[in-house]
């Protein structure tokens, strides 16, 4: 460690996300990032922005478009203890890489018993709200959260992007981290460039409070910060947890707080079937119906296809979507 | 047979063979008397993996696909463990020595291609002076997979040699049915690499093929396709019955060519081989399975809830309390047959 103080800098989720990645770059020979566009280009967000020009092309890599063969690469670079980071340019391309993510990263570890592993992260922009065309709007974090072996993860502000970044491309375990593109670019904080990532196995308690507990992640935090505030204005004191890692689970958190204030809201941008809302309701049913003082409400897209621009608006829950679910559970069934 | 290979390779070539089949064929019938799950016998392309295996250096790195067990035990892999991997056992996998680095089995069809070639990047970006040798069936040829990785390898130049055992079928369907290019090695063509065809049933052709191969991508000169002609004389699994799908004629037609009895003839032709030497090898080759088979059944069993410790690098609260689960459902005595 050097002894210089550490660099803070004003910085947006997407900034945030590139100091990570150069840090890490910085700190691991192992660690090489690439994918479509991810070199000269610097990512059709900016994500990986000059760190070809920084790193060369031996550590930043621009690869053929091929998103199967991105994943497949990766998993046969990170058995061989190269720590690769892909990117996947949106997450409704990532069904190409699928199969490699599912069947080979998720299960390198338990097919081999743990000879060889798979530290690998593959990074997407995900979510809806910014009248993207088909295929760039999806919200599916639910399919990789259901596999087992995977981690999940889902930053909602530049500070955590940096810390949830670095512990993930640190873990031994392959990360899908999926990066909720609306917020890209909406809020600047202030982020310490430390090195020191977050857990990845502990949710954010973002708000304490003590009438009904708010769970969500990635974008929709920010709706469900707001629609706190809504609800405390008229005196609902709400805690607001942000889940970060949807897999593994830091159940624990949620039932502190769910058994303590007795209510629960799971605000979702997907789609409510089968979705990672559903989980946590289910386990919420399971293990804390006795404190209970009403039943938990999801707020989440539809059961349809991600809309097209036009309809987008309708599809994305609300802060307002919000506060009407958190007043329903006061107002008792 | 090559000018490079002198009588005691080609000895011990057939020696491999050999154990090989002798395994397979135990593994079938362990399968039929319900001691082996099911399995994927490499009758009559044995010469495809033994050739690859005394081709490869301890030092390359191997990405098989699922009927390469000859290959696999070249590399060190036991016996056993073939054995016990089919026998539903992930502790086969548990590969040491020179197959310590190697990828484990692959079922996904062509997945270990791109897989392979991800491995061939991090050796070139290490200047490790090592290769990677890849397999896979005809079969895999039809994959995006297949393509993403030579196109990979083209592009960057990477020391990656693979080896299409075209044994003739996926499953049930013939390689004619499976694409409309002439050759499997012309594929290489789209790609910008060499692209060759061997003989598969000619053990020393394809260890030719895949020796100069690996030399060349240890050299810095790129990825080779190689297509190994054979024929899969048997099922495609224990599960398959391929007289639902093929001609019998065709099958004792490619029984004339296959590897094993055409080393033993030449091998014979040339006075280099005697019944009593026969008769020796396959003593010794019968006691070298019986030993497999012996610590395949008496290897201990896996602790139950072994399923859920590598999941992750740590155990996760989730999975802890559903070891309790797994081990109450052991206590109650269910069985796994």
């Amino acid at each position: 460690m050097s002894n210089k103080q550490p660099q803070v800098h004003e910085l947006t989720m997407v900034e945030a996300v590139n100091l990570a990645l150069r840090r890490a770059l910085n700190d691991d020979e192992n660690v090489v990032i690439l994918g479509e566009d991810v070199g000269t280009n610097g990512g059709v967000f900016r994500a990986t922005e000059g760190l070809k020009q920084d790193f060369g092309f031996k550590r930043v890599m621009d690869t053929p478009l091929a998103e199967s063969m991105i994943a497949g690469m990766s998993v046969g670079m990170a058995t061989q203890g190269m720590r690769p980071v892909a990117e996947i340019q949106f997450m409704g391309f990532i069904f190409a890489a699928f199969e490699q993510i599912v069947c080979h990263a998720a299960r390198m570890r338990n097919r081999t018993r743990g000879r060889l592993q798979c530290p690998l992260v593959i990074r997407a922009p995900f979510g809806g709200g910014i009248q993207a065309p088909e295929h760039h709007s999806e919200s599916t974090e639910a399919l990789f959260a259901h596999i087992p072996g995977l981690k999940v993860v889902i930053p909602s502000s530049p500070t955590r992007a940096y810390g949830l970044l670095l512990s993930a491309i640190a873990s031994n375990d392959p990360v899908v981290f999926l990066e909720p593109k609306r917020i890209y670019r909406m809020i600047r904080h202030r982020v310490t460039d430390h090195g020191q990532g977050l857990p990845l196995d502990t949710c954010f308690t973002l708000k304490q409070g003590s009438d009904v507990t708010l769970v969500s992640w990635g974008a929709m935090v920010h709706e469900t910060l707001q629609a706190a505030r809504k609800l405390e204005a008229d005196g609902i004191s709400a805690e607001v947890i942000d889940v970060a890692t949807i897999s593994p689970l830091d159940f624990e958190t949620i039932r502190r707080s769910v058994r303590h204030t007795g209510r629960c809201v799971i605000i979702q941008e997907a789609a409510r079937n089968g979705g990672v809302a559903s989980e946590i309701s289910a386990r919420i049913g399971e293990s804390c119906l006795p404190w209970m003082k009403a039943p938990v409400q999801r707020v989440t897209g539809f059961d349809a296809t991600m809309p097209y621009p036009r309809h987008e608006h309708l599809y994305m829950p609300t802060t307002d979507d919000i506060v009407a679910a958190a007043r329903q559970t006061l107002e008792g069934i | 047979m090559s000018r490079q290979h002198d009588f005691d390779w080609l000895r011990l070539a057939y020696r491999h063979m050999v154990t090989i089949r002798a395994l397979d064929k135990k593994a079938v019938a362990l399968q039929r008397t319900g001691q082996m799950r099911t399995y994927p016998s490499s009758l009559g392309q044995e010469a495809v993996g033994i050739g690859i295996g005394m081709a490869m250096q301890d030092k390359d790195v191997y990405a098989p696909y699922y009927r390469d067990q000859a290959t696999l035990y070249l590399r060190g892999v036991r016996l056993s463990q073939i054995l016990q991997l089919w026998g539903g056992d992930e502790r086969g996998h548990l590969f040491e020595g020179p197959a310590a680095r190697d990828l484990p089995i692959c079922v996904p069809i062509a997945t270990q291609l791109t897989q392979a070639a991800g491995v061939a990047v991090a050796l070139k970006s290490r200047h490790e002076k090592q290769a990677v040798v890849t397999s896979c069936g005809d079969g895999a040829t039809s994959r995006g997979d297949f393509y993403e990785a030579l196109n990979l390898a083209g592009l960057w130049q990477l020391p990656l040699v693979t080896v299409i055992n075209n044994n003739q079928w996926a499953i049930s369907v013939p390689r004619h049915l499976q694409t409309g290019t002439e050759t499997l090695s012309q594929k290489a063509v789209a790609a910008g690499i060499e692209g060759i065809q061997v003989d598969g049933n000619d053990v020393a052709a394809v260890h030719d093929a895949v020796s100069a191969a690996l030399e060349k991508a240890r050299s810095g000169k790129g990825a080779t396709l190689i297509e190994a002609v054979t024929y899969r004389l048997g099922d495609h699994t224990t599960a398959d019955d391929a007289t639902r799908y093929r001609d019998k004629q065709q099958v004792s037609d490619a029984w004339q060519n296959e590897p094993i009895k055409r080393l033993q003839t030449w091998l014979h032709d040339n006075n280099e081989w005697s019944a009593g030497q026969e008769q020796a090898l396959q003593k010794e080759v019968q006691q070298l399975i019986e030993k497999a088979v012996t610590d395949y059944l008496a290897a201990e069993a896996q602790p139950v809830d072994e399923f859920l410790q590598f999941q992750y690098e740590k155990m996760t609260p989730a999975l802890l309390e559903q070891q309790a689960l797994i081990k109450a459902r052991s206590e109650q005595g269910r069985d796994n047959s």
